[in-house]
């Protein structure tokens, strides 16, 4: 199939037949066309944005019609709950389904039972975290009894312990239920245990890999360029955070020194204020005690205090990358995104513009230049958005997750451009649950 | 602010047990008798009956109550000076003016601190025959508010991230907070999206007849609280008839 306005398929060449009770993984990588492979799967593809070749059936039916055997679990929980209560929410899809009352109850507390949930009907469906929230959207498909559960990423906007929740709750429910399963993936190995048959999207096909497969580890026979630790750039000292209106401290007093040619990993686990830390360290909240300190070099008028430089200023010393890639963009080019910041420190047009060609260059993305950041694949707009942070040349770089979701060639790629960075005598501090990257990258880790 | 906006599951109080169409209905009754009249007496009666049962939706602490209705009085505040300075109704009228404000709005107060949003929309399906694609699509959209309070500041920060500030100039502060706007409607129309599929996906709006899985009851003690309402409405005009303040807003011929 292809999409509107764009000459290349998609996706070709895919031959796939899933027997019932059959429970397949299907994995590439970013780009290769899982998504739109799983779209159309669920009949998602909008007939007049997609031109669609070959053939696609769920028993024997297109898709779209069989609306009915199918339960779909996405990447977003918030974009997948409706109700506010924990019970509505399952019940929601049996409403629409035109079943009375006294049907629905009974099935609710079974699909709640069968993802292991461990709260009432009653839960409100706002203080679930992230992996519970999709806990309840898969007890919400499993609810309607469907033949196929067809699952996109489903882990993907997870830390490590959501996204063992839901994989415990998948295992549970179709086991039990000898549903069949096709997962849609690019991080294999955490679903190996649970899948009969993986799958690859390739350009040209699948291919289909024998029992057995495991895939390669992302961290195998990649080389880093040295660096020297430097002197001390940034500092906390027993910085911690409380909000306002709330008594318990988002952040605990901590203490920790950034250095010029190090990476600095702060780990631990949801809750203890690792964000919190990365937004102190970046300048943009202040520490309600303790201080975060810069060193004398990269003082703006005597102020050492990152909270109070200008943002003209905080970019040519600190620069920040942010979980979400989109929540940074401003512009409607690459070019114009990378010039930005440069410009706003005071450089010249065409020093900006140098920067930017020198940088769209070297993170393959010139081919993009003039294309618009928010359509970029999830990988693209991560190196795109570390990216507008190096164009200031900062002396600091904060990093929250850096390489959350993302498939195993961006996950090199930034790894190896962080790498780079140090050696070019960067003090870097990353925020993140990421054990592979704490293992190849980091000089000091700050467990929280 | 986030006080203001929990949209989440409303706490469990007296007037919870009230349906939330018998809320609607009782409100309809007093503002007709507010928007009936001119004088300070009419609305100054229906507020009394209405401050009693602040109570009742769990409004006892003044901290909760100032957070939750500040825009309201701030507004009747502000239409009441204007009215003195500006108007030739006296203080007397725009006391007036600002109570039958106040009035009218307390209803909408009382229902949303006493009343959960699904609640609403079950009664307003149920016994009104509201499409579900309006009330259940309200209920989906209504959820993604509070996500939208914390994108903001996400949002706000990571400007800073790119060099971008409003600093003291209040009109770099308008476009600051402007951009940030459409970011994050940019943001919540693909959400809503999503949202929109998900839904789809349980076969909302497929063409079979929706169910109700906790279905919306109307009691006796629903007739009464209507009942209530309209004795309320009914004393006030009869004060104020009595008081000799009574100026029609409509005057027959």
């Amino acid at each position: 199939m292809r999409h509107a306005g764009r000459l290349a398929w998609a996706l070709t060449g895919i031959d796939l037949d899933v027997a019932p009770g059959e429970r397949v993984l299907v994995t590439g990588a970013s780009g290769a066309g899982k998504s739109t492979l799983f779209a159309a799967l669920a009949g998602l593809l909008d007939p007049e944005a997609a031109e669609v070749g070959g053939e696609l059936a769920v028993d024997g039916q297109p898709p779209a019609g069989a609306r009915d055997r199918l339960g779909l679990l996405m990447q977003d929980p918030d974009a997948q709950l409706v109700m506010t209560r924990a019970g509505d929410d399952v019940a929601f899809g049996l409403e629409n389904a035109g079943l009375p009352a006294e049907v629905i109850w009974p099935r609710v507390d079974d699909a709640l039972a069968a993802v292991g949930w461990r709260y009432g009907r009653d839960r409100p469906t706002q203080a679930l975290s992230g992996g519970e929230k999709q806990r309840l959207v898969l007890a919400g498909a499993l609810a309607r009894r469907p033949g196929l559960l067809l699952l996109d990423e489903p882990t993907a906007q997870l830390d490590p312990a959501g996204a063992a929740v839901v994989r415990e709750a998948v295992a549970r429910a179709v086991v039990a239920r000898g549903t069949t399963l096709l997962v849609v993936d690019h991080d294999a190995g955490p679903w190996l245990p649970l899948v009969d048959r993986v799958v690859e999207v390739r350009e040209g096909g699948l291919v289909e890999h024998p029992p057995g497969w495991a895939p390669v580890p992302r961290a195998a026979g990649l080389v880093l360029p040295a660096a020297t630790a430097g002197p001390a750039r940034l500092g906390a000292e027993t910085a911690g955070f409380t909000y306002r209106g709330t008594t318990t401290p988002a952040l605990h007093p901590t203490s920790l020194v950034l250095r010029a040619g190090t990476v600095t990993a702060v780990t631990g686990e949801n809750g203890t204020g690792k964000s919190t830390l990365a937004l102190l360290l970046a300048g943009l909240r202040a520490p309600t005690t303790g201080a975060v300190l810069a060193a004398d070099p990269l003082a703006v008028r005597g102020e050492r205090r990152p909270h109070r430089w200008r943002a003209g200023d905080l970019v040519t010393r600190i620069g920040t990358v942010f979980q979400q890639p989109e929540h940074q963009f401003l512009t409607g080019r690459l070019r114009d995104e990378l010039e930005l910041g440069p410009l706003r420190s005071g450089s010249g047009s065409a020093t900006a513009r140098a920067r930017a060609e020198e940088l769209l260059e070297r993170l393959g993305l010139a081919p993009f230049a003039d294309a618009n950041p928010f359509t970029l694949s999830g990988g693209q707009q991560r190196r795109l958005s570390v990216a507008t942070a190096l164009a200031t040349a900062p002396a600091v770089l904060v990093l929250d997750e850096p390489t959350f979701g993302q498939d195993a060639a961006t996950w090199r790629e930034l790894v190896t451009l962080l790498a780079e960075q140090r050696a070019a005598g960067c003090a870097v501090a990353a925020v993140t649950h990421d054990r592979d990257l704490v293992e190849v990258l980091a000089d000091a880790e700050v467990a929280l | 602010m986030t006080a203001s906006l929990s949209l989440g599951p409303a706490p469990d109080v007296p007037l919870s047990r009230i349906n939330p169409c018998a809320q609607i209905l009782a409100a309809v009754a007093v503002s007709l008798a507010l928007l009936a009249t001119l004088d300070a007496v009419t609305p100054a009666v229906v507020v009394a009956a209405e401050l009693c049962l602040l109570p009742a939706a769990g409004l006892t602490d003044p901290r909760t109550l100032l957070l939750r209705t500040w825009p309201l009085l701030l507004g009747a505040g502000t239409l009441a000076v204007v009215n003195v300075v500006l108007g030739d109704a006296g203080l007397l009228g725009a006391l007036g003016i600002a109570l039958r404000v106040v009035g009218l709005a307390l209803p909408g107060v009382l229902l949303v601190a006493s009343t959960d949003p699904v609640r609403l929309a079950d009664a307003l399906t149920v016994h009104w025959r509201f499409p579900p694609r309006v009330a259940v699509g309200s209920l989906a959209a209504l959820r993604l508010v509070p996500l939208l309070v914390a994108e903001f500041e996400t949002v706000q920060l990571a400007r800073r991230t790119r060099g971008v500030e409003a600093g003291r100039n209040p009109v770099a502060r308008v476009r600051l907070v402007a951009g940030i706007a459409f970011t994050l409607l940019v943001g919540a129309v693909r959400r809503a999206g999503r949202l929109a599929t998900a839904m789809d996906a349980r076969g909302f709006d497929s063409g079979i007849r929706r169910t109700n899985a906790r279905g919306s009851v109307l009691h006796a003690r629903d007739h009464l609280f209507v009942a209530g309402a309209v004795v309320v409405a009914a004393a006030a005009v009869t004060t104020s008839v009595l008081a000799g303040t009574w100026a029609p807003l409509f005057v027959g011929g």
